[in-house]
């Protein structure tokens, strides 16, 4: 029977903290949430030596153990909770060898509070070229603790650190220093009114608290002499606690690490000079936003085509050689079309998260931040925005989330309130099929094509009204908060292979089988509500049609579309299509868009897939989504469905409105009520009708 | 008497006594603590935020809050 241990993996951000949980784990690990919220969570068993196993945790990153946001506070209350399943034996503080006088003060702090505490260095290998050396017998000694000099990078030191690990029980559990030298009196009453507790989780209970605004946790006895202290000198302490613990870094390091300074700058002070120039900051960032638009829509549209006809085969080859029934039929026309709505955003998904996780690998992410924060406050928001902002361009779920990172509650309300405008991922498909039906596939100067140009266009309206919505929100938002705002500038490093990797495949699982679900499900509720209707139009549609019309001159294939499509129309889906047509007709859209605009609130993405069945159900023959939507004749006005104006309309409905649950679920729990996702609901959708209601009219 | 928000590029000084509650935590735990050197490496292109080398770390900090920091100047010539 082997032995299991807890492993917590805490670190600053930007220490490579995550690269160092990949070259533990490998591909083995398990990404879920923490219960009741959404932060994420990492974690993975491994093997490290024939009877001990390790369940290793990937704590979220911060900087001390004052924590400011959900995510810090994750980690503060592993730490304090001793019953907590996943408490840890022992905790690995991931530290980098160029911040180590940072990095040390998070890692004094988890030391006091009494749990072995390996202190692993990463970003060895850069040691000799910024000319640093460290003293690491000397540094054990001081710091009461083993430390590991490890290379993420290189894939260097792991062994000795698994060692480490496996030798927990050895390392000494005295604190680096006694946080109640700060306040003796206070500290000494604090002991004496809780006799059984340790001392610095007590006051980081009560700072935490503070820094929360949750007082009542833990009742003061009444008998006792404690005198609390009121909020404003309790920070007083914590300034104080943070001095003394600098004070004993600086002793330690002076000791033990020596820096040639000449070294150290250099490649920084060069790459910044340009990538935050005034005018060639600017333009290298609009740059390389245009660029990563147009490789998204240049690069995928190869293997989205060979998906489109691979599931198209598929349905081909499933209808042959199944008997053919009711179930035949939800495979062929349900399932698969569906299942192939899915697969075919994963090309473009995966190719915007490796382009975002290569700018933040870099750290030339933390330079947009600083560049853009000066306008983004004319916006209401912080520079900080600029990540949620561009995150949306994948899914506004995770760019919510990140919004958790600006520091002023006013300045992240307005940025979680616009990010939905931003173009994400899930419009994209809406956006290619239809500009592919209603924008020239030419070149503009034989260079640029118009398609791609339409959609770069698609993505700056959706900042641009993300913008001005936001100056908008911030006139008319009540909410004083004080403001700050603090960025570290990392060290600009060549992303590693690895790290990005495994971030476009989890982000491009997580859609998948997060929205997949959705998407497949509501495609087999549409088969079903396409293939039935209530009354006997729909059972005797053939009688029906063969007594109203002259089939002598219609050909076998023309009359079987002719029932197809008045089968259709008298199916579940077609009555309620057409009670709702009335709404969409003065957009230019007849019942069937309408109904694909129905469904998209469940998730946009589900527009394609939608009309994908509704078609396949109307027309048995072999085309794509594509062929199917070109032949659509507008029910009103005749001609084609999707011409250039109804075709714009449904393009700036689809940028404007509010049309995915998730996104909604999400804002309420990050902001706490269901104000704001109602506000956006309305607001958004309302002026996305407008909107597309005066584009048509004009353009008709 | 000099804040971090007087300091002209390049220049460098020591961060004196820090007596506003308005200082954020966070910018203590990154080293931000009397006594520190703290060096102006850039301003961002409106004039807001700074781009700062405090005691080795790289940061960025805005104005407002800049202002509440005194510092002494180092004469580095």
């Amino acid at each position: 029977m082997s032995k299991q241990i807890n492993v917590a993996l805490v670190g600053n951000p930007n220490t490579g903290k995550t690269s160092v949980f990949n070259n533990l784990t490998g591909l083995n690990q398990k990404v879920g949430n923490y219960p009741g919220i959404t932060v994420e969570k990492k974690e993975a068993i491994i093997k490290l030596s024939r009877n001990l196993k390790a369940h290793v945790l990937d704590l979220p990153g911060t900087y001390s153990l004052n924590a400011t946001s959900i995510d810090e506070n994750v980690v503060i209350e592993l730490l304090l909770n001793k019953n907590d399943k996943d408490f840890p034996d022992v905790v690995v503080v991931v530290s980098d060898i160029e911040n180590l006088k940072r990095n040390l003060l998070l890692f004094t702090q988890i030391k006091d509070l009494g749990l072995p505490t390996i202190l692993a260095i990463n970003m060895a290998d850069r040691m000799d070229r910024k000319g640093i050396q460290l003293d690491i017998d000397l540094l054990e000694k001081r710091l009461n603790t083993k430390v590991n000099l490890i290379s993420a990078r290189k894939n260097e030191g792991f062994d000795d650190l698994k060692k480490s690990i496996i030798n927990y029980q050895n390392i000494s559990l005295e604190p680096c220093l006694y946080a109640s030298e700060i306040d003796k009196a206070y500290f000494e009453s604090l002991k004496k009114a809780y006799p059984n507790q340790e001392l610095y989780k007590l006051w980081l209970v009560i700072t935490q608290d503070v820094n929360f605004g949750k007082t009542n946790r833990n009742k003061i006895p009444a008998e006792s002499e404690f005198k609390p202290k009121s909020d404003s000198e309790i920070k007083r302490l914590q300034q104080k606690e943070t001095i003394k613990r600098y004070q004993f870094i600086n002793a330690t390091l002076k000791e033990t690490l020596t820096k040639d300074l000449n070294l150290a700058t250099g490649l920084r002070a060069k790459i910044d000079r340009l990538l935050i120039h005034k005018v060639w900051g600017y333009v290298i960032f609009l740059a390389i936003l245009f660029l990563i638009f147009q490789t998204i829509y240049d690069w995928s549209s190869y293997p989205m085509d060979f998906i489109d006809e691979s599931f198209l085969h598929l349905s081909e080859f499933v209808k042959q050689y199944f008997p053919s029934g009711m179930l035949s039929d939800l495979i062929t026309e349900g399932i698969i079309p569906g299942i192939g709505g899915i697969v075919i955003f994963v090309p473009q998904i995966a190719f915007l998260f490796l382009f975002i996780s290569i700018l933040e690998e870099t750290g030339y992410m933390s330079r947009v931040v600083f560049l853009m924060d000066r306008v983004m406050r004319k916006f209401g928001m912080s520079g900080k925005s600029v990540v949620p902002l561009v995150s949306g361009t994948a899914c506004a779920i995770p760019a919510v989330m990140a919004a958790r990172n600006i520091e002023s509650w006013k300045e992240r309300l307005v940025t979680i309130l616009v990010v939905p405008f931003t173009t994400c991922s899930a419009r994209l498909p809406v956006y290619l099929i239809i500009i592919s039906l209603v924008i020239p596939d030419e070149r503009w100067l034989g260079l640029f094509n118009y398609q791609g140009i339409t959609l770069m266009l698609l993505y700056l309206l959706g900042f641009g009204t993300a913008v001005v919505s936001g100056w908008l929100a911030s006139k008319l938002l009540k909410v004083d908060f004080k403001t700050y705002f603090v960025v570290e500038m990392p060290d600009y490093k060549l992303p590693i292979v690895k790290n990005v990797v495994y971030t476009v495949v989890e982000k491009t699982k997580s859609f998948v089988f997060g929205a997949g679900k959705i998407i497949l499900a509501i495609s087999i509720i549409l088969w079903v509500l396409a293939s039935y209707g209530p009354t006997e139009d729909f059972s005797n549609a053939k009688e029906i049609v063969k007594s109203q019309t002259d089939t002598s001159e219609l050909t076998e294939e023309e009359l079987d579309t002719k029932i197809s499509s008045y089968k259709l129309k008298h199916s579940f889906i077609g009555y309620a299509g057409r009670a709702i047509e009335p709404v969409f007709v003065p957009l230019g859209y007849d019942w069937k868009i309408g109904i694909a605009i129905i469904s998209s609130f469940a998730a946009r993405e589900v527009f394609v897939g939608t009309l994908a069945t509704i078609y396949s159900v109307g027309n048995d023959e072999e085309q794509t989504i594509r062929n199917r939507m070109a032949a659509e004749v507008n029910p009103i006005l005749g001609g084609p469905l999707f011409t250039f104006a109804s075709g714009i309309s449904l393009l700036l409905f689809y940028a404007f409105a509010m049309q995915c649950m998730s996104t909604l679920a999400i804002v309420k729990r990050e902001t706490g009520t269901w104000k704001w996702p109602l506000i956006q609901l309305f607001g958004m959708s309302g002026f996305a009708y407008v909107v597309a209601l005066i584009a048509f009219q004009i353009l008709k | 008497m000099a804040t971090i928000a007087s300091l002209k590029k390049g220049q460098k000084a020591i961060i004196g006594e820090m007596n506003s509650n308005e200082i954020p935590l966070k910018l203590l735990e990154m080293g931000c603590l009397p006594g520190n050197q703290v060096e102006l490496i850039q301003i961002a292109p409106f004039k807001d935020p700074l781009y700062l080398n405090i005691n080795d770390t790289f940061l960025s900090i805005r104005k407002e809050t800049a202002r509440l920091i005194n510092v002494e100047l180092i004469n580095d010539e």
